[in-house]
């Protein structure tokens, strides 16, 4: 186990430093944000001054190293636009993210995982087949676009929640700024997160249905049965212990990819994240937060894929870490 | 995995009434046709394909023809009377655009650049997956630890990441979505490959000492499709998604080439004051373009695997 994750860690360093060359590269060639960040009555000596200041004149080598370096020293550089550090800027924004990727998780979990047993269970009934064609849908409707049409329901013709926003904020353990502690917060929450955790509330019906019907089928459960288990006994005992294991293994996975789809919600209900704030980078070219962003959430998914993989060998001891290809 | 590929002649199910044997195409129609749900998907998809191809023919107004718009009858509600006696059936845009025609026009963009991300996709993830897979070795671990690392981000991250690098632009746009999705191809392909190479038909055309070229491409390819066809179709409706959801952020096609994502995107400042047309109709109309592929996909994947041969 220490082996797989040290050799895990190393590979990992390897892909960042890959990512940060291929992205600060491909930043690079994207424009001349000086075009944008000086006035164009600045005269010759003034833009030169700018470009100096901001380090633009070096070779891009040289601007890579020196932002090597800088990272080493946990610095990502400095937000051409707010002139605050880019890694500072992310991180600030990075429990609003956090939030909304875990309200839309836990949505998910606490309405996919019965609904979806409901269906395996009763694969012919009215409920089940009403619950899979919901899927369907949830799998095909954009997001961004549920997103507006839950904006003009519950805010413009119902009036009920607010449209954009965190609301009000307490703060966690001293240092985390949440919505979900105050009344204001939630309200403001619940749309986003619903937004956010349609895609994976369908995932994980279809999963945890999938999963149920097969698992009926077993000799384990006849077996269960015939030993005269009661039916809440052989359904949450011995189907649901089986099928978690895919399904702890999808939730682990998908959590990187909310963190992701987080940048279209954050869009669409100006919520100030950080996927909000690349957007909005990307717009004015402001390269080291662009840079620093990708970094952060390349970081997060190389610790995200790590911890499913440790996780998985632990649910499921037929699975040895060796055999997983690091 | 015991039946061979579906294209080739599988051990026919006892045909329907005793009939006598069809084709292997003809049972992949009389499959398909089976299930209503598939049959009302692939009329949806049909009426779509043709609004989005004919719509400078059917389409009331020429929505980017300046000299048909006036801006005195923007933001009309679905329903209002149009200047030259006809309807604005869907109401109208900011510019005073008819809806149903921009959302008409709208389907062209979308669906021609999805379609066309999805072919040079597949091209380039066919090319690597049986690269890959014929050749083995150090060349295999390389693009499938290329294809593992890209599988494992969410693909709308690595548009975005793709379009902060390349700029804006239609072309690439297109690059973009072929980057994000040639991975799913290449592993797919690599896949059924791999369990192709192993059987009789490939021994015997290795013995027969056929050029690689020829059997890769008369053999090995033709063997591999079925399941490229189920990728390629849902990886349509995944691309017509993916280019909406990145024109609705301002990052995809510029304002000259409006998709249904830039039309949804143009409504959305103004949904809050009630004028929800602008936005939903084109939010429908891609809606529907995506269940009916995605019905397709959902009957073509059931209909082209040969383990759940009835």
């Amino acid at each position: 186990m220490l082996v797989f994750i040290i050799r895990r860690s190393l590979q990992s360093i390897v892909v960042l430093l890959a990512m940060s060359v291929l992205v600060f590269v491909g930043v690079y060639a994207v424009g001349n944000p000086i075009d944008i960040l000086i006035s164009p009555q600045a005269d010759q000596q003034d833009r030169e001054r700018a470009i100096a200041a901001l380090g633009l004149d070096k070779p891009l080598w040289a601007q890579y190293w020196s932002f090597l370096s800088g990272v080493a020293h946990g610095d990502l550089g400095r937000s051409f636009v707010h002139s605050t550090s880019a890694l500072g800027l992310i991180l600030e924004r990075m429990p609003a993210t956090m939030e909304l990727a875990l309200s839309a998780m836990v949505i998910a979990i606490v309405l996919g995982i019965p609904l979806g047993l409901w269906a395996g269970l009763r694969p012919n009934g009215i409920a089940g087949r009403s619950i899979m064609a919901g899927s369907i849908l949830g799998f095909s409707l954009p997001t961004f676009w549920v997103g507006l049409m839950l904006i003009m329901v519950f805010s413009v013709m119902l009036g009920w929640l607010p449209s954009n926003g965190r609301g009000e904020t307490t703060l966690l353990f001293g240092v985390i700024p949440v919505s979900f502690l105050t009344v204001d917060g939630l309200k403001h929450l619940v749309m986003p997160a619903t937004n956010l955790a349609l895609f994976n509330l369908a995932l994980l019906i279809r999963l945890t249905r999938a999963g149920a019907h097969e698992a009926l089928l077993q000799d384990y459960v006849k077996f269960a049965r015939a030993k005269g288990l009661t039916n809440k006994r052989v359904i949450g005992v011995h189907v649901l212990r089986n099928i978690l294991i895919p399904i702890v293994t999808v939730i682990g996975l998908q959590f990187g990819t909310l963190i992701g789809f987080a940048i279209v919600t954050e869009s669409v209900f100006a919520w100030p994240g950080m996927g909000k704030l690349l957007i909005d980078s990307i717009g004015v070219l402001d390269r080291p937060v662009i840079v620093a962003y990708l970094l952060v959430i390349v970081t997060v998914f190389i610790v995200i894929n790590l911890l499913v993989d440790v996780l998985y060998s632990v649910l499921d001891p037929r699975i040895r870490l060796s055999d997983v290809k690091g | 995995m015991s039946a061979a590929g579906p294209t080739p002649a599988t051990p026919l199910p006892a045909a329907r009434g005793g009939a006598a044997p069809q084709s292997p195409f003809m049972r992949i129609v009389a499959d398909f046709v089976s299930n209503p749900v598939a049959i009302f998907g692939l009329a949806m998809l049909a009426i779509i394909l043709v609004l989005a191809l004919f719509a400078p023919l059917i389409s009331p107004q020429n929505p980017y023809d300046l000299a048909q718009l006036d801006v005195m009858d923007s933001r009309l509600p679905p329903g209002s009377a149009a200047p030259n006696g006809g309807t604005y059936w869907l109401g109208t845009d900011d510019q005073g655009r008819d809806m149903l025609s921009a959302i008409f026009y709208g389907l062209r963009i979308s669906i021609g650049v999805g379609i066309a991300a999805t072919v040079l996709a597949l091209v380039l993830g066919l090319a690597m997956g049986l690269t890959a897979a014929y050749v083995g070795g150090r060349v295999e671990t390389l693009i499938m630890r290329i294809v593992d690392i890209q599988l494992s981000f969410p693909a709308i991250l690595i548009a975005l990441i793709l379009i902060a690098v390349l700029g804006q632009g239609t072309g690439k746009v297109i690059a973009a979505l072929v980057t994000v999705q040639w991975a799913y191809y290449a592993r797919t392909v690599r896949g059924a490959a791999l369990v192709e190479k192993r059987k009789e038909y490939m021994e015997a055309a290795r013995c027969l000492a056929l050029s690689p070229s020829r059997i890769v491409f008369k053999h090995l390819l033709p063997n591999c499709m079925p399941p490229m066809i189920v990728v390629a179709t849902v990886q349509v409706a995944a691309a017509i998604a993916l280019e909406a959801t990145l024109s609705f952020l301002g990052l995809g096609l510029p304002i000259t080439e409006p998709s249904l994502g830039l039309l949804i995107a143009n409504g959305y400042q103004y949904l809050l004051s009630g004028k929800y047309w602008i936005s939903f109709f084109p939010g429908i109309a891609l809606l529907c373009t995506i269940v009916s592929i995605n019905l397709v996909a959902d009957q073509l994947r059931d209909v082209l695997n040969p383990r759940l041969q009835r």
